[in-house]
């Protein structure tokens, strides 16, 4: 298949940036969008252009680390991530327009590739338990109601991409710590920080300055994982009960 | 926002109920408006249920006003690069219009009172009446009174059908389980409300109360 690239090239942090076109030929349907990127970097590179940079690594979809806006969508048509979709989700003549996370938070370092700390300072801020784990316990140690290991479980498949930021109409990044509170909160080892984790969290989450959540979910709707919206109303119910007991 | 929401919404169930009275003409209509005066005397002065009820609403679109400004700003700042090329992927026309819905709304309040509150502005003449000012206000002639109306309540209507999910949500009461509930609860007091509303006006405008 041919296609029609327009990616956003941006030399440095303080570069303005500009959309570039490129045409590719003989594209394989059954190629994952990543590698239609390093088809894309080897004619670049022949020609004596700067390769476009994005970031990947584990091109298995858990790593959390490729992630780009395609036509407007964060990690293109399909519900995955960007390495895990393939060429066969567009079609021949296709025009594809690809673009960075836009955040303030995410400022661009080159080209498609954005600095994501803001999301470790999150975590650095209240994501994470004190107590000593050791090696893997007995099952049956510590009961958890299934329920809880199950919610717990699927708040813990964010692999941090940020396409939550990427796509929410605010830029924040509430899906995301609602996730990692959520995932800590639902068990038992979570619960000694639990009060002043969800109150750290969140004022990290302003003070690196995504926007606030208004509800709207696209963040849910675009998550590789599936991180489903109400772990948002569990957090705002951990925030409100943290304030009404005077935590934080 | 999401309590003063609530209590806004709450306002104007009470509101809307007030409205329909107009079906049972015009001594219960004014009768009622008249006993909101009345209420909780001598427990209270005369005016002073709807006195305190003017204040907590004032107060409550002050806050509701005031947290969308700060929210608002901060969503700004929080995207300065823009994308060339946005979709929706699934967010709903009420959720993206709640801005632009709510200065319409906002517009309209003040409108609102000066027209039927006060009756500084009066379509068809000023009366003492509320009944006669509603029929006055909403006749034909006056088409474009009712146009504005009917578009403010449509706007509520959008405004309430994201507005309750989100104040909801914001609570701490949306759980996976419910989230089809809570959407059908969201559309069906937005569509009441708006369909209760509505109804009045065009009556008089349609000629069925005069």
């Amino acid at each position: 298949m041919n296609i029609t690239l327009r990616v956003w090239r941006q030399k440095g942090p303080d570069d303005k940036g500009r959309m570039a076109t490129y045409k590719l030929t003989d594209v394989s349907s059954d190629m994952s969008f990543l590698e239609m990127l390093d088809v894309l970097n080897e004619k670049l590179t022949l020609e004596g252009e700067d390769p476009v940079a994005f970031d990947h690594d584990c091109r298995e979809g858990i790593c959390g680390a490729c992630g780009v806006v395609i036509d407007g969508e964060a990690h293109g048509p399909e519900m995955t991530t960007t390495c895990q979709l393939h060429m066969r989700s567009f079609n021949d003549g296709d025009t594809i327009t690809v673009e960075p996370w836009r955040a303030k938070a995410f400022p661009v370092i080159k080209d498609l590739v954005v600095d994501r700390g803001a999301f470790d300072r999150i975590i650095q801020a209240g994501g994470y338990i004190s107590a000593p784990t050791g090696t893997a316990p007995d099952a049956h140690a510590t009961p958890v109601p299934k329920a809880d290991a199950d919610r717990a479980f699927d708040a813990a498949t964010c692999i941090s991409c940020g396409a939550c930021v990427a796509a929410c109409p605010n830029a924040s990044a509430m899906l995301f710590t609602a996730a990692k509170v959520t995932h800590l909160g639902m068990l038992p080892q979570g619960q000694p920080e639990r009060a002043a984790r969800v109150v750290k969290m969140v004022n990290q989450h302003d003070e690196e300055d995504f926007g606030n959540c208004t509800n709207i979910g696209e963040c849910a709707a675009v998550c590789p994982k599936g991180i489903p919206l109400d772990t948002i109303s569990q957090l705002n119910r951990d925030l409100l009960g943290s304030l009404a007991k005077g935590v934080g | 926002m999401a309590i003063t929401g609530a209590i806004l919404v709450l306002y104007l169930i009470a509101h809307m109920y007030g409205n329909l009275k107009i079906f049972s003409g015009q001594e219960a209509f004014d009768g009622y408006a008249h006993s909101l005066r009345e209420l909780g005397y001598p427990l209270l002065p005369y005016e002073g249920f709807l006195w305190i009820a003017r204040i907590v609403l004032l107060a409550s679109i002050l806050i509701h006003i005031y947290a969308v400004v700060v929210l608002w700003r901060r969503n700004h700042r929080a995207r300065t690069a823009r994308y060339q090329v946005t979709k929706r992927v699934q967010r709903s026309y009420s959720s993206y219009t709640m801005r632009y819905g709510g200065i319409l709304i906002a517009l309209f309040v003040v409108f609102h009172i000066l027209h039927l509150t006060t009756n500084n502005i009066a379509p068809g003449g000023r009366s003492d009446s509320p009944y006669e000012r509603m029929v006055n206000g909403f006749q034909p002639e006056f088409w474009f009174v009712t146009l504005f109306y009917l578009a403010s309540v449509v706007a509520v209507g959008l405004h309430l059908r994201h507005g309750i999910w989100s104040a909801v949500t914001t609570l701490g009461g949306n759980k996976a389980g419910r989230q089809g509930k809570l959407n059908a609860l969201a559309t069906a007091i937005a569509l009441i409300v708006a369909v209760g509303f509505a109804i009045p006006p065009l009556a008089v405008t349609f000629g069925l109360v005069s």
